[in-house]
């Protein structure tokens, strides 16, 4: 455990070296005028999640694999491949419950709980490790905002691994 | 890298008209990226829910994350997670 720590740290040490994608001033803000208990949610995550019958991210592609997958509401999580692997985290946690990486059990709880008013009917997983990430501001991000804003969603939920 | 491309994805989102809220494991990245919305928690890459199998934490994450979308702070909000007691 401890070397995994000692790599986080290295992990993080490289990364304030990276070119990172720098924006100024405020981000656009767009507020929220329901109560969560009528918001239809909708989560991604990065953690490179596919259903077995979807093909698998491509880690070849030099910059990292731009590209996402849908990921219906119904799924049973447990079934979910986890297709990011790299040596910055340890992905066993991830393993034993997706749920660390893709919440979709505990939003489901919410829901039933009456806390959200629903989930949208899919969600969405993109590939981690992505040091090029043109393709994914210029074309698949934004292609996702559309199906979402299509889906009529409210809330957006998004967790990294 | 991850962190990176949730901010990148979160804010093609929330340009959409979507309100959005994340979770970050790096702050630093997150300071540039600037999504409008982010929680940044103490743990290690590849644990933002904390911990597996611990849905009492997961949920008390959730509910902090959830919580900074009706936070009337201007953007970008960036707010670290503490553990309720």
């Amino acid at each position: 455990m401890a070397s995994m720590f000692k790599l986080d740290n290295l992990y993080r040490f490289f990364m304030k070296a990276y070119p990172i994608k720098s924006y100024r001033g405020r981000p656009l803000n767009t507020p929220l005028h329901k109560a969560l208990n009528q918001c239809r949610v909708a989560l991604i995550t990065t953690a490179g999640l596919y259903l077995r019958e979807q093909q698998p991210y491509n880690d070849r592609i030099i910059g990292g694999d731009c590209s996402y997958r849908e990921i219906p509401n119904t799924i049973e999580t447990q079934t979910l491949a986890l297709g990011h692997r790299s040596k910055a985290f340890d992905a066993s946690g991830a393993e034993d419950d997706i749920n660390l990486v893709f919440p979709l059990d505990r939003f489901r709880e919410l829901e039933n709980a009456g806390k959200i008013g629903s989930l949208n009917d899919r969600h969405f997983s993109f590939m981690g490790s992505i040091t090029k990430p043109k393709p994914l501001i210029e074309k698949t991000a934004p292609e996702v905002g559309d199906m979402l804003k299509d889906d009529d969603i409210d809330v957006a939920f998004l967790t990294p691994v | 890298m991850c962190n990176q491309s949730v901010g990148l994805i979160q804010r093609a989102v929330e340009e959409r008209g979507i309100s959005t809220v994340s979770i970050t494991l790096d702050e630093s990245i997150t300071k540039r990226v600037k999504p409008s919305r982010a929680l940044s928690v103490p743990y290690r890459f590849g644990y933002p829910l904390g911990e597996p199998d611990n849905p009492e934490l997961q949920h008390a994450i959730i509910a902090a994350a959830l919580a900074l979308l009706t936070d009337e702070t201007p953007l970008p909000i960036l707010r670290a997670f503490v553990l309720p007691r």
